[in-house]
């Protein structure tokens, strides 16, 4: 009965420490989000013209991306295009083992998790080496992000200091967050010189101008697109908007969502590599175009909106369910209400559809979406789609709504069914508080009314006509 | 109001009509206080909402489908549930977009107006307060803040009496975790969710928790019984006859339902 996720989850509540670091977290961005916005009519304005940009670039898909691609090549940025997973992680193995090399740096990615490339690149032989500091914490841990902008929220000071320990046994390991970061920049400076090869996402692609902008609190995705020989930048495709000037927009939109910030300490707008009168840079840029599922999206007029995500994450922080179980309860690589939507289309209805049922419809995140995703409407669509094309794990389901349908649908029954259970309200009370079920599990059960609405109605002269 | 004698249809809800029906004839009872006409047709069953959450629209759209039929006219149909009301203000287009029905769909989605902004926003009613000093716990749902937006006029009703103290639990915006059917398919999450939500319900020290939508509700009540907490739960429309009825002539039985 009870399914992988059920169990994911049920474990995911029981994990006291993440869950009160997750609770908390969340709380914090709730408000930080809040205060960031402090105009209401400002911010629907703002939001009217992010989901505007974001609709217009995914209308045009095709021919922006064309523009992009001819743009960036001019700016001398080499443009490579992976329909799946597999074809995405191959083009990064071939690139690095062209820069002759085996270990790369990598800037947070959420795509790079998508396609799992960095066990792609283990299997190769080649080492990546995660320089985000939540990133790099959970890659010591051997653990997954458990949220896209705060890959290590469910761990605190104390967690983290115990994971350096156990990974540098030989380090003296404070537990004060500047003991932890200076140990963190000093360990991964010592690396940043060496390595020949970063490896970054983007945040958005600028089809006008050929332009890459990516955003960051660390300088870590500074370092990793500036300090290297080669960088390879790897992203879905429907990031890309038309023109230079919806950067801002979008920018003010994604940093104030995700946590109230009103711009990130670094805003890298990437136009090529280094220029023979220039000092520093990559040799040489490669952008790699992941489609992975996204084009079939576009091609669906209910599904595109789930394009327009720009990755801030207030949809999860604000959900009761995500500040509940976490990341890790997912199971995914992009959890909450945008995970629930998303993974089931990138991954198939099967099993990632599941998520589409840890959601009371509550509402909360398309209510703090920026860019107005209806979250709760393309949930019901994935249980729709679920219901329709995977009749297996659904058809109990099915039957019973038909059942209800065909009781509901015809008022003569539905009278005599609701005047029965009123009748035998005096029996099937009682049994209610026996019958084991989910509900009564932490609940009491409901009773039944004795009477029926009608019955009342009529009584006091409240007609029909 | 230009018509002095509005005519209504009233929509009972299934939960209502099963769990509560004294709170739907509470809610026919306010708005003859308020003046209006109340038309009660027997033909309704359920709005469909919730086989059409749990993803089954072939099975919602028949059940659909018979109620607007048994709500035909003109009507304002007037709903003491939020839920059910966006279900019929903001779904049915959905559900029936590209089908014959789609044009009666939408005449009935601008009909539906909820209970308490129906008693408030439209009619603006101002009734005394007859019953004894008492402590208020508001709870508004997702569908009354977010899909309907409806809590203002509620709490303005229960702000108007002069006796009652309406209280707000801390985080109210948070969902209770009922969810329809959410409640059964996750009970874990449900349970914490709602855990959550009846520890700050109680943390404000009300004797009664009230609220537009019978879902939560039923859920909280169940989840309060539990726990052996003394708080009294009540449909909002329930609460507010008992205070504004003459207590001698009106009072409601207490008997099997709410
Ligand atoms: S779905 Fe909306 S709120 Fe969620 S991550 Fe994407 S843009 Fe942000």
């Amino acid at each position: 009965m009870s399914s992988p996720l059920r169990t994911r989850l049920r474990e995911a509540l029981a994990r006291a420490p993440a869950r009160r670091n997750i609770g908390r977290a969340m709380a914090g961005l709730v408000d930080k989000r809040r205060a960031a916005f402090p105009d209401a009519q400002a911010l629907e304005q703002l939001r009217d013209q992010g989901q505007a940009i974001r609709d217009q670039a995914l209308a045009n898909l095709p021919a922006l991306l064309r523009e992009l691609e001819a743009n960036c090549r001019a700016n001398g940025i080499e443009v490579h295009w992976a329909r799946t997973a597999a074809e995405a992680n191959e083009k990064v193995r071939e690139l690095v083992q062209a820069a002759g090399t085996t270990s790369v740096l990598k800037g947070k990615s959420m795509v790079s998790e998508e396609i799992g490339l960095n066990a792609a690149l283990a299997e190769a032989g080649i080492e990546a080496l995660e320089t985000d500091l939540g990133e790099w914490i959970i890659q010591l841990a051997g653990e997954a992000p458990s949220h896209i902008v705060a890959p290590a929220v469910h761990l605190d000071r104390r967690e983290v200091a115990a994971r350096f320990r156990e990974h540098f046994p030989e380090l003296e390991v404070g537990e004060e967050i500047a003991d932890l970061t200076a140990l963190a920049r000093r360990l991964l400076r010592e690396r940043f010189a060496q390595l020949r090869v970063g490896i970054s996402g983007v945040n958005f692609l600028i089809a006008e101008t050929g332009t890459l902008c990516l955003i960051e609190n660390e300088g870590n995705g500074r370092l990793c697109t500036t300090l290297p020989e080669v960088h390879i930048a790897i992203t879905g495709i429907e990031k890309v908007i038309a023109r230079l000037d919806q950067l801002p927009p979008l920018l003010r939109l994604l940093t104030r969502s995700a946590t109230g910030q009103p711009i990130t300490t670094y805003v890298n707008l990437i136009s090529g590599p280094r220029g023979t009168d220039e000092r520093d840079g990559p040799r040489a840029v490669h952008l790699i175009l992941l489609d992975n599922g996204r084009a079939r999206l576009q091609a669906d007029p209910e599904l595109r909106a789930t394009l327009r995500c720009i990755r801030c994450g207030a949809c999860m922080n604000h959900c009761p369910v995500y500040t509940r179980v976490g990341g890790h309860g997912y199971g995914t690589v992009y959890p909450g209400p945008l995970g629930a939507v998303l993974e089931p289309r990138l991954h198939g209805l099967a099993a990632p559809g599941e998520l589409a049922e840890a959601s009371s419809l509550c509402g909360a995140c398309a209510e703090v979406c920026p860019v107005r995703i209806p979250l709760p409407q393309l949930i019901r669509r994935v249980r729709r789609d679920r219901a329709r094309v995977s009749p297996g794990t659904t058809g109990r389901q099915a039957r019973l709504w038909s059942l209800w349908a065909a009781i509901m649908a015809h008022p003569a029954r539905a009278r005599a069914v609701t005047r029965t259970l009123a009748l035998l309200a005096p029996v099937i009370n009682p049994a209610l508080h026996w019958l084991p079920s989910p509900w009564t599990r932490h609940r009491q059960p409901p009773q039944l009314a004795r009477e029926t609405l009608a019955k009342l109605a009529s009584e006091e002269g409240f007609g029909d006509e | 109001m230009s018509n002095q004698h509005p005519t209504v249809i009233f929509f009972g809800t299934c939960l209502i009509n099963t769990l509560a029906p004294r709170a739907g004839l509470a809610a026919m009872r306010l708005l003859r206080r308020a003046g209006a006409q109340v038309r009660f047709p027997r033909d309704q069953s359920c709005c469909g909402q919730p086989a059409y959450n749990a993803g089954f629209d072939d099975q919602a759209r028949r059940v659909a489908r018979a109620q607007l039929k048994a709500l035909e006219g003109e009507e304002p149909i007037i709903v003491p549930s939020a839920s059910c009301a966006g279900m019929f203000r903001h779904e049915y287009p959905r559900l029936f977009a590209g089908t014959p029905e789609q044009a009666p769909a939408q005449h009935l989605a601008e009909r539906i107006v909820e209970l308490c902004d129906y008693l408030q926003r439209i009619l603006g009613v101002n009734w005394p307060d007859l019953g004894p000093p008492v402590r208020v716990a508001l709870h508004q749902s997702c569908s009354a803040r977010r899909e309907m937006q409806v809590a203002a006029p509620a709490r303005a009703l229960l702000e108007g009496l002069a006796q009652v103290e309406v209280l707000e639990p801390a985080r109210a915006s948070d969902c209770c975790g009922f969810g329809g059917t959410f409640a059964v398919k996750q009970p874990d999450i449900s349970e914490a969710m709602t855990a959550d939500k009846a520890g700050a319900l109680l943390a404000t020290d009300a004797s009664v928790l009230v609220s537009q939508d019978l879902g939560c509700l039923t859920s909280l009540e169940g989840y309060l019984r539990r726990q052996g907490a003394m708080m009294q739960v009540q449909h909002i429309a329930e609460f507010l006859w008992e205070r504004i009825a003459s207590p001698e002539a009106e009072a409601l039985k207490t008997g099997d339902a709410r």
